[in-house]
């Protein structure tokens, strides 16, 4: 079974880089991955991991994508089931009509906000490291984040951000562990519409398996949406792309937001 | 051997239904499985995101020219698939295969164009039921 399980694997790595030989990287506008998987560049550096080193361009591929969301209704608690139900997502399993849709991302032009931003367009994205911080550069939205590795303490009360406040800690040479806290509601989690609180707590797990493969896992912690923690990505496998890699802009802006539901969405409805 | 041939091949379908069709909404609205390919003449091409979308004048079949606005992924999806905010100018004479929506508007998702010069761009394979995304599989 292990054996069967085994050549199964290796089989879908085979395909996959099988798949991208034919790819060429471009001195500019490079797409990582992305869903048409047509596009991945060489592979980065290989070897051993370094050091609490995390830094370069990395990408996640179409496992970043999650266009469908979450389901995860059965986790909710009385006031989640509430908020999820006010929200109309354009996907996943509480899918509405595109008349009805209301996501803020892709009817508003708000923020994808964090976690969104992972569990929904992790495209490729940068990290840099610096005496104090940790910078996460994502190629969609064109955003940032800071993650302090100064030591200090997440605030108690927070003044709620689309990106919260995050704090960071190498719990060994190969992990780091951040923490964040003080996200806006306004937000959601993901393209089902899953609903979170401002009380809500995040956690990552960067782990550098090797010289040019991370491991993300992500777990959420709302008591007043989610009767329990729940772990949206677990181990998800992040490729490191070469240091020369120039990245497109993804930019989800309010006008063509608006100029694709006046000629597309808003006609396409069904009731 | 034979596992392994299975293996291989299930490995092949599940890198398949894991490229998702459409980034940020489902496919509710298509009438997914329904292909028509229309003749027409390009009057804009909007490079942006969430969808690209191509305008263009068209007959329906019936004898009524009708404008279409067909979209496709968004342009860091359609980049490498060959597609540019260049790809098409007003007035070009383009064939068009899409799934239409299911109301019966002149919108829908394009499959693929042939351009003026013969050259064909794929924008995505035919909807199917096994569309969903399938999760990656952890790392170990």
């Amino acid at each position: 079974m292990r054996l069967h399980f085994s050549v199964f694997i290796i089989a879908s790595v085979t395909l996959l880089v099988a798949g991208r030989t034919h790819a060429q990287m471009k001195p500019w506008n490079n797409s990582g991955v992305g869903l048409s998987g047509l596009s991945e560049p060489p592979k980065g550096p290989s070897g051993p991991a370094p050091r609490r080193d995390l830094s370069g361009i990395w990408d996640a591929g179409p496992g970043g994508i999650q266009p469908t969301g979450y389901d995860v209704a059965a986790l909710f608690t009385p006031l989640g089931e509430k908020m999820a139900k006010a929200n109309k997502p354009g996907n996943g399993p509480r899918i509405a009509d595109v008349s009805e849709d209301n996501d803020p991302l892709s009817t508003l032009g708000d923020p994808a906000g964090f976690p969104r931003i992972l569990l929904y367009e992790l495209r490729p994205f940068q990290i840099v490291q610096t005496a104090n911080q940790v910078l996460m550069l994502y190629m969609f939205e064109k955003r940032w984040r800071v993650i302090w590795t100064d030591g200090r303490e997440l605030p108690k009360d927070p003044d709620p951000r689309w990106y919260g406040y995050s704090v960071g800690r190498w719990e060994d040479d190969y992990t780091l562990v951040v923490q964040s806290f003080g996200l806006d509601d306004r937000t959601w989690l993901d393209n089902a519409g899953n609903p979170h609180s401002a009380s809500m707590r995040v956690e990552e797990r960067y782990h550098r398996i090797d010289g040019e493969t991370l491991a993300l896992t992500v777990t959420l912690e709302d008591p007043l949406i989610y009767t329990k923690p729940w772990t949206p990505l677990n181990k998800l496998p992040i490729r490191l792309m070469p240091n020369d890699t120039d990245l497109m802009e993804m930019v989800p802006s309010a006008s063509e937001a608006l100029a694709y539901r006046k000629e597309i969405a808003s006609q396409a409805k069904t009731k | 051997m034979k596992k392994i041939l299975f293996d291989i091949l299930g490995a092949a379908a599940l890198l398949l239904v894991s490229v998702p069709l459409l980034a940020h909404h489902g496919a509710a609205a298509l009438d997914t499985g329904k292909e028509i390919t229309l003749k027409g003449t390009v009057t804009e091409w909007i490079w942006s995101n969430p969808h690209c979308f191509l305008k263009f004048d068209a007959n329906d079949g019936t004898g009524t020219v009708r404008n279409w606005a067909v979209e496709t992924q968004s342009p860091t999806s359609m980049t490498p698939r060959g597609w540019s905010r260049m790809s098409f100018k007003a007035g070009d004479e383009v064939t068009v295969t899409i799934e239409p929506v299911k109301n019966g508007q002149p919108i829908g998702r394009i499959l693929h164009v042939i351009l003026p010069n013969g050259q064909k761009l794929i924008a995505a394979n035919p909807t199917t039921p096994e569309s969903r995304p399938v999760a990656p599989v952890p790392v170990q």
